[in-house]
């Protein structure tokens, strides 16, 4: 008699552990409303706008929010469901859409391409600002040297052909008077 | 000398030469800037077409079960010569199910006429659209609208939104909000009736 009560509470004892523990068994296989809504919040309304998924109270945000759910339940990462909202409804949907196409171009090659291109522009004008004082240095060192350091000093390079003139005459006349 | 001195002065009438192709391309950068900054900005700016206009042409490809002419993928260019009624729709829209019968209706109506219903789904998730169809016993040609291309398109501001088109490929009504069969009826009888 004491053997089959013993025997009675053991049973119920696991009939009640199994049956608290059902729930916990529900929730680690379910998506909970903050896993969806994590992922919604960066994903927004296709009829109202600018408005997150997370905090729409329109139909098609309840059907978008379900979706994701279900996505989720299947398994899917958050950069999946991204993709596959971006593909079925367009980027616009997401709060951060992927750099691909005219935005790309736009966002990230054009800055670059006009930072390049304005750098080299600069650094050409710089360099030919810089140079242009040395040349003309050059140019009155060249007549007042002598000939054999004269050399050295046209190969500093003139920066216009009335300088071009100007040494190839002072080279002329240097050759005269050789 | 004379060498040093030549090869120097060749040196520096590339340096212009590099300046001006600097130049040219910073140009071309902001110009190129500015079109696409006025491009982006006349998208935004975009306004529906309307009456009297070409109908944008658009691909789609139907849902499972729906084709048109035996294709399951269809171009609107394809059904010149027919009139073409487009109906935006959603399941989760409320007047929407207030047309949905009377297009159906509509559509075996003038099923032997040149006449091609045209249903897309806008921003709608795919399970709930086809049980919509399903709901409403709905056979006419329907196709999910991916990526929201059509109706960016159409600038649509909502749903229902039908858009009429003749058989030259121009739109002839917009009707926004759902229809009633007296314009459904009456517009595409007088489409009809005009010769293609």
């Amino acid at each position: 008699m004491r053997k089959s009560c013993r025997l009675w509470l053991i049973v119920l004892f696991i009939l009640a552990l199994t049956t608290l523990s059902l729930p916990v068994f529900a929730q680690d296989n379910g998506v909970t409303d903050d896993e969806v809504n994590e992922v919604a919040k960066d994903i927004y309304c296709p009829v109202c706008e600018s408005t997150p998924l997370d905090v729409c109270g329109t139909q098609a945000c309840a059907d978008w929010r379900e979706l994701i759910r279900t996505k989720l339940n299947e398994g899917q990462s958050r950069q999946e469901i991204f993709e596959y909202f971006a593909r079925q409804y367009g980027d616009g949907v997401l709060a951060d859409p992927p750099q691909r196409g005219i935005s790309l171009i736009i966002l990230w090659i054009l800055p670059v391409v006009l930072l390049l291109v304005g750098l080299l522009f600069f650094s050409r004008m710089l360099a030919r600002l810089r140079k242009t004082p040395e040349t003309a240095a050059a140019a009155v060192a060249s007549v007042s040297r002598p000939v054999d350091t004269q050399v050295v000093e046209t190969a500093a390079p003139p920066k216009n052909s009335a300088q071009d003139d100007y040494l190839a005459r002072v080279e002329e006349e240097l050759g005269k008077k050789k | 000398m004379s060498d040093l001195t030549h090869t120097t002065m060749q040196e520096e009438e590339s340096k212009p030469q590099g300046i001006r192709w600097g130049i040219v391309l910073l140009w071309v950068a902001v110009i190129t800037l500015i079109a696409l900054l006025g491009w982006g900005l006349v998208r935004t700016n975009a306004v529906r077409p309307e009456a009297g206009q070409a109908a944008p042409d658009f691909d789609v490809e139907f849902f499972n079960g729906f084709e048109w002419e035996g294709r399951s993928l269809a171009h609107l260019s394809d059904m010149k010569g027919k009139v073409v009624v487009i109906n935006f729709w959603a399941s989760w829209c409320v007047e929407c199910r207030l047309e949905a019968d009377l297009i159906e209706n509509s559509w075996r109506q003038y099923a032997d006429q040149d006449v091609v219903f045209l249903g897309v789904a806008y921003s709608d998730v795919e399970p709930n659209a086809i049980a919509y169809l399903d709901e409403f016993n709905i056979t006419y040609p329907n196709a999910p609208d991916l990526g929201t291309d059509v109706s960016d398109m159409y600038e649509i501001t909502g749903v229902p939104e039908t858009f009429f088109v003749d058989k030259e490929g121009t739109i002839r009504h917009v009707q926004i909000g759902p229809l009633n069969e007296q314009t459904l009826n009456g517009v595409i009888q007088q489409l009809l009736g005009e010769s293609g």
